[in-house]
């Protein structure tokens, strides 16, 4: 049987084994005696969820025990009563990384207080966010964290059952988590008394069938019941009445991710990193028109600039930067002009878009903000559950008012229609989906209002990106080599050999074939 | 699209399913392993096999329609031997996978959420894969293929025929 002494003595050994290959690989540095990747994409990132991603290998659980896996735990078991470990996460202010920044340590608290026969800890992965993939990476490159984590939280609300809840579209993760979990039950480091101390704790994996509002916590606890996915009315809090109605605590990856290295460090360090009300780090997912896609992962109220322009290395093909979107089909479109704006919970919401689970897509001068509101805005449509009336008719016609103004046929009464839905919306519906449903509208219309006017007033789509409000246009430059005139699917184009063409707007369909094929770039939209 | 399940075909993946159901049937909210696990081994969810489900697991079947229509993931028609997922997250839409959709249709001529008559081919839309930095992507089956062009997709699909 495993025991804190066996821990320890496996921990020096692994190291070294450990130390011996990063060597030999050598994309790796040492800095404060702990290792890091190389390179200066990772230099200015401060990594603490994803400390151990890319550097060990996650199919390995030695590895993970190498860099102290498993010693918080192994403490926090011998050394501390419950309430101790719940006083250490509320002093760490360690807010939820799944988006809304509740604090992990009131959950646990409150989950805590509660007696009964049986309490759970969930651990949801069910991230739901497109253009969003940090909980993947962690689930896929260090899955032990997360375990550690959810072990820790059940000591300390009393529950002996986990359960993960991970989306069916990540199957390398399911594989991965499948993996840890029997490593650990076989080093005696989940299931039945851990490490001697008497503690049970067993995690069970609960696979989603692609439903977004899953994440939602209440719709995620309907879901591994069994039944249709729909967010409750939320009349106790899932700390109370969760899972089979009994005391639960859920936390998102990110959040359990943290929660070992905050025991080994301490919170004073922990609250050094960051700002005061948002301590320690946050993931994001950087991507879109930037030209180091990838995650980063940086301490709170670091400037969107500085994330955007010395991370990721500023915009593709360098074109202007207009917008960055956070915070996934419930946040919104920051301007340019603000990108000065730390990231942090309070700084986001005041500017009208929020953190969230850490999607940042960037967007340059080619992207119409009314067809990015009008995508999210689909997505919302498709993935509302249908429980409320605002959130299931309003989206819906939301997004028709949209289709209607991207396709040329919107009036300025539109608009103020948007509007209103939006009011209604927001404050009729139960859960955080519908609740934010029409920030995507809501933020660019408040940054961007120039050119939904342009949309609907002068029929022009001022990013070039609305198809049905463009025209193919031909310019002097063109070589009269006749290339367009012969792929037109409608032969709407006229010209004679080495001369000008001219494309006939009423007969063009808009396909562009011409603008991708003219050896020149004489074609533009316009 | 009709297609009927040969139930005289498939007696032996019945049995397997069915011990599957027995082993697992007394954990707490098991419906949706158990048709997980059914779509696994049949490619959809047969009519007949939700009945199966619904006497095993003593649940109306009007309950399981319920559950098993709400989630995007379950389908009632088979899916072709190589299923082309689409990813139509932000980071994927930005960098243009509608264009990249339309060719998909094009090229095999159904519509995405459709089954290719031979069987062969189906287009399934998907949510986010959270492969963005590749964007836009397409999974054929388990393989990822990345930073696409229309252009590109008629010779990778011709690598499945």
């Amino acid at each position: 049987m495993m025991t804190l002494e066996k821990l320890q003595e496996l921990k020096e050994k692994s190291r070294l084994v450990l130390e011996e290959r990063l060597k030999e690989e050598d994309n790796t540095e040492v800095k404060d005696g702990n290792f890091i990747l190389k390179g200066d994409y990772y230099r200015k990132q401060t990594r603490i969820a994803l400390r151990n991603c890319e550097i060990i290998r996650p199919e390995s659980i030695d590895e993970y025990i190498a860099l102290d896996g498993y010693t918080s735990l192994g403490r926090i078991l011998t050394e501390m009563k419950p309430e101790d470990v719940i006083n250490t996460m509320v002093e760490s202010n360690l807010r939820g990384r799944g988006g809304a920044g509740f604090p992990a340590g009131r959950k646990w608290a409150e989950a805590f207080k509660y007696d009964s026969d049986k309490k759970y800890v969930i651990c949801n992965a069910d991230e739901g966010d497109p253009g969003a993939f940090m909980d993947r990476s962690i689930l896929e490159g260090d899955p032990h964290s997360v375990l550690e984590g959810m072990a820790i939280a059940g000591y300390a609300i009393g529950a002996d059952q986990g359960f993960i809840y991970v989306r069916a579209e990540y199957p390398l993760a399911v594989k991965r988590l499948k993996q840890a979990i029997e490593q650990a039950k076989e080093y005696g480091l989940l299931g039945n008394n851990i490490l001697g101390t008497g503690f049970n704790f067993d995690i069970e994996l609960r696979l989603g069938a692609g439903a977004f509002v899953c994440g939602e916590g209440t719709a995620l606890m309907e879901s591994i019941e069994g039944k249709r996915g729909m967010p409750r009315t939320k009349i106790y809090r899932t700390a109370q009445k969760g899972l089979w109605q009994k005391p639960t605590v859920i936390n998102n990856v990110e959040t359990l991710a943290n929660v070992p290295v905050i025991f080994q460090r301490g919170t004073e360090w922990f609250r050094g990193i960051g700002t005061e009300k948002s301590p320690g780090t946050k993931v994001f997912a950087l991507v879109g028109k930037v030209k180091n896609a990838g995650l980063v992962e940086v301490p709170m109220g670091m400037p969107l600039r500085e994330i955007v322009f010395d991370i990721g290395g500023g915009v593709a093909d360098d074109k202007a930067i207009k917008a960055v979107q956070t915070g996934g089909p419930s946040g919104g479109c920051i301007p340019a002009d603000l990108l000065d704006t730390p990231v942090d919970f309070e700084s986001l919401a005041k500017i009208g878009s929020i953190m969230g689970s850490g999607g940042m897509v960037v967007m340059d001068e080619t992207d119409c903000m009314v067809d990015i509101a009008r995508f999210f805005l689909d997505f919302t449509v498709e993935e509302s559950c249908g429980k409320c009336v605002p959130c299931r008719e309003g989206t819906k016609r939301m997004l028709e008012l949209l289709e209607k103004i991207t396709s040329g046929e919107g009036t300025e009464e539109d608009i103020a229609r948007m509007e209103s839905l939006a009011d209604t919306i927001s404050s009729a519906s139960l859960c955080g989906l519908g609740q934010t449903a029409a920030n995507p509208v809501t933020s660019t219309l408040h940054y961007f209002r120039e050119e939904y006017e342009a949309h609907v007033n002068e029929k022009k789509c001022p990013a070039g990106a609305c198809q049905a409000l463009l025209e193919f246009y031909i310019t002097d430059k063109c070589i009269g080599c006749t290339k367009c005139a012969r792929n037109c699917p409608t032969s709407c184009i006229d010209g004679k050999l080495k001369e000008r063409h001219v494309i006939d707007t009423d007969r063009c369909i808009k396909c562009g074939n011409c603008a991708s094929v003219c050896p020149v770039g004489a074609v533009i939209k316009r | 699209m009709e297609f009927k399940f040969n139930l005289e075909e498939n007696k032996e993946k019945i049995q397997e399913f069915r011990d599957f159901i027995k082993e697992n049937r007394d954990k707490q909210g098991v419906l949706m392993p158990v048709l997980q696990e059914a779509q696994v081994k049949f490619g959809y969810l047969p009519n007949e096999i939700l009945e199966i489900v619904s006497k095993d697991l003593n649940i109306p079947l009007s309950e399981i329609y319920g559950v098993a229509t709400f989630y995007s993931q379950f389908t009632f028609i088979p899916k072709g031997e190589n299923n082309i997922s689409v990813c139509l997250g932000t980071a994927c839409y930005v960098k243009g996978a509608e264009k990249v959709l339309a060719e998909i249709e094009n090229v095999l001529g159904i519509k995405c959420g459709g089954t290719t008559p031979d069987l062969k081919f189906s287009i399934t839309p998907t949510r986010c894969i959270g492969a963005c930095g590749l964007a836009p992507v397409i999974n054929i089956n388990d393989d990822t293929h990345g930073k696409l062009k229309p252009e590109d997709i008629k010779a990778i699909i011709e690598k499945y025929r």
